[in-house]
């Protein structure tokens, strides 16, 4: 018997290209059971789109559904167009935080501002993962990589929080330690309208791991430990959960409602 | 039953847009191309289209590459620094053959340059604008009526071919206002549709143009930007489909050129010298044979509307048949290179360069330039 989630997939592709002990299977599989849940027995109804990094290789060439993959950074717009010209399709965007809060910081804040109707998921590794593990905007202070060998002079950006002031309608954060209420957050973002923003904490064993000297599930462990659901009180932990849930029409909606006079 | 209109090159562009069946535009305002975004932005909605102002030109020209997928007629406009902005996602969707319209009415550049005068110099970068081995189509009005027409060509050429095209315009053409005649209906050629599962980037013949599947019907299409194989399968090491996919996207564009390769040739064949021109130069290189017939010289004038693939014939014609040939252009000598290369010796070939301020090139100038050649 195959494996229920294989339908969504493109077997001729697969095994997928990543890395063992990589986080991005994980965050696929909670996506396409939220799929299943919400009764779709394919991926026709959706289309999915991805910029560049080891993220963006969840949806292409991985997902049986059109995929897009285009520039990095650019996910967001080229999204925006086709959810724009074919409201009836669910749209998605799945990327790293390189990709989706770095180079594409400016369409993301855009995107939220419009509150325009997709669902992004960004898989949060903490470094641009996919060019060696360079230092990126999400990189904790402190931390050494490839282009910060004596450790990150700058302090990460809080996307999420910056993304629900923004405008969006739903936003939240969990960790690929946090499966099911990762799945009940996809599956509340494929309900919902406007923009919804996810982002997942995954850990990258090849390029982050190395440098911390961290094993696969130590770094689950760190997840599980330092989130926390309730107000961080250290500044070694970060929050999980919602952070904003709102039902406000999106960016479709309010370009139907103008009125066009002749 | 024909109409007549009096527009602006920047509204005729917009009119051809929508008399081309355009129903998706995206943009970010920049001087002097605004016009067309503002007259879209009245008329799509009306017609159930789409209009959206993006956050920079890279949104605008990605969110098109998106709307194309899912089926839209689309097109944007811009000016140099947006142009430049634009080149990340031109490469793109030579890539992914996608259809879309750019238009770029030229200012003077580099850097911000001279925003609102008029320039030619972005000739090389609507060719070679992007990185890697890629073609595209340029095509470059002279008057309001080319602004209409050519604009209706370059939707239906990429829709057809699968390719983006540019229409490069200039200042002096956007706010020149001229009668324009417009036909009843105009010509739609469509993309290429698949009937079932067919590959969407591979063909058995250079000529032939993969369909394109559309979103969110059943065809699981796989798109990338990254080198694939016939069904959009990233390849991104193999050397053999690497190479039969650059060039086959070259190919394509020059095995249908004929279909999109339009110029003018005026008194050619008693031509003793000869002029090529393009744009707003192509004017007054116009009004400069007239000039120059009054003092009994026979100038012939190749306009090229088709910048790129080049129309090579006229030119190589012109070359054989006078003493030289003139290159008037609003740039340091862009088209000249072209000109040079094509006459092969055969004949001096001179530039005549003008940029700053937005002035144009005088017919005075060009006429007195050839006096000085022909004596």
């Amino acid at each position: 018997m195959s494996h229920p989630l294989h339908r969504y997939l493109r077997s001729e592709v697969l095994p997928t290209p990543f890395c063992p002990g990589c986080g991005n299977g994980l965050v696929a599989g909670a996506f396409l059971r939220a799929v299943a849940k919400a009764g779709h027995a394919d991926l026709r109804n959706f289309a999915f789109v991805s910029g560049i990094g080891c993220a963006s290789w969840i949806p292409s060439p991985c997902f049986r559904g059109d995929t897009l993959h285009v520039a990095h950074g650019r996910a967001l717009p080229t999204a925006l167009g086709i959810k724009l010209y074919r409201p009836d399709l669910q749209v998605v965007v799945i990327g790293g935080d390189g990709d989706i809060a770095g180079i594409g910081g400016n369409h993301l804040l855009h995107a939220a501002r419009r509150n325009a109707d997709l669902l992004v998921i960004m898989v949060n590794n903490l470094v641009y993962a996919m060019t060696g593990g360079q230092v990126g905007p999400t990189t904790p202070a402190g931390l050494p990589t490839t282009t910060t060998p004596y450790g990150n002079p700058e302090r990460p950006m809080d996307t999420a929080a910056v993304v629900a002031a923004a405008g969006a309608n739903y936003v939240a954060r969990w960790s690929v330690a946090h499966l099911r209420e990762l799945e009940r957050s996809l599956a509340k973002g494929l309900s919902k309208r406007g923009f919804r923003f996810i982002e997942v904490l995954s850990q990258c064993p090849a390029r982050v791991g190395g440098k911390l000297k961290m094993e696969p599930a130590r770094f689950l462990r760190w997840w599980k430990e330092q989130g926390t659901t309730s107000a961080p009180t250290t500044p070694d932990q970060f929050f999980l959960g919602e952070l904003a849930d709102r039902d406000e029409p999106g960016f479709v909606e309010a370009l139907r409602a103008r009125k066009v006079s002749a | 039953m024909t109409a007549r209109e009096l527009w602006a090159g920047n509204i005729a562009i917009a009119e051809g847009a929508l008399a081309a069946g355009v129903d998706f535009y995206a943009g970010y305002p920049i001087t002097p191309s605004s016009e067309i975004m503002e007259h879209l932005a009245r008329a799509l909605p009306k017609r159930g289209g789409v209009f959206f102002q993006a956050e920079d030109e890279i949104a605008a020209i990605f969110s098109l590459i998106g709307a194309s997928w899912a089926g839209a007629r689309a097109m944007t406009a811009t000016s140099g620094p947006g142009f430049s902005l634009m080149q990340e996602g031109l490469g793109i969707a030579i890539m992914t053959e996608t259809p879309l319209v750019v238009v770029d009415v030229m200012r003077l550049g580099p850097g911000t340059g001279q925003a609102s005068r008029a320039g030619q110099g972005d000739l090389m970068q609507a060719r070679w604008g992007r990185h890697g081995d890629q073609h595209l189509v340029v095509l470059a009005p002279a008057t309001a009526q080319d602004c209409f027409d050519l604009t209706v060509l370059a939707v239906n050429t990429a829709e057809k071919l699968r390719v983006p095209v540019v229409i490069l315009s200039d200042e002096l053409i956007a706010h020149t206002w001229e009668p324009v005649k417009l036909k009843e209906q105009e010509e739609r050629w469509e993309r290429p549709r698949p009937r079932s599962q067919e590959p969407p980037f591979g063909a058995d013949h250079p000529a032939r143009i993969p369909p394109m599947p559309p979103l969110g019907k059943g065809f699981d299409v796989s798109v990338t930007g990254s080198t694939h194989d016939a069904w959009g399968v990233r390849a991104t090491s193999d050397p053999k489909i690497h190479r039969q996919l650059v060039e086959r996207l070259g190919q394509k564009i020059l095995a249908h050129r004929v279909e999109f390769t339009v110029y003018e040739a005026h008194g050619v064949e008693e031509a003793e010298v000869g002029i090529v021109a393009f744009g707003s130069a192509a004017r007054s290189a116009l009004a400069a044979q007239h000039l120059l017939a009054q003092q009994g010289i026979r100038a012939g004038v190749v306009v090229l509307k088709t910048l790129w693939p080049l129309p090579e014939e006229p030119m190589e014609e012109l070359a054989r048949r006078v003493q030289a040939l003139l290159v008037p252009e609003l740039n340091l000598g862009q088209l000249r290179l072209d000109v040079e290369r094509l006459a092969a010796g055969r004949c001096p070939v001179i530039g005549l360069s003008k940029v700053g301020g937005g002035l144009p090139i005088y017919p005075s100038e060009i006429a007195a330039k050839v006096q000085e050649v022909v004596r």
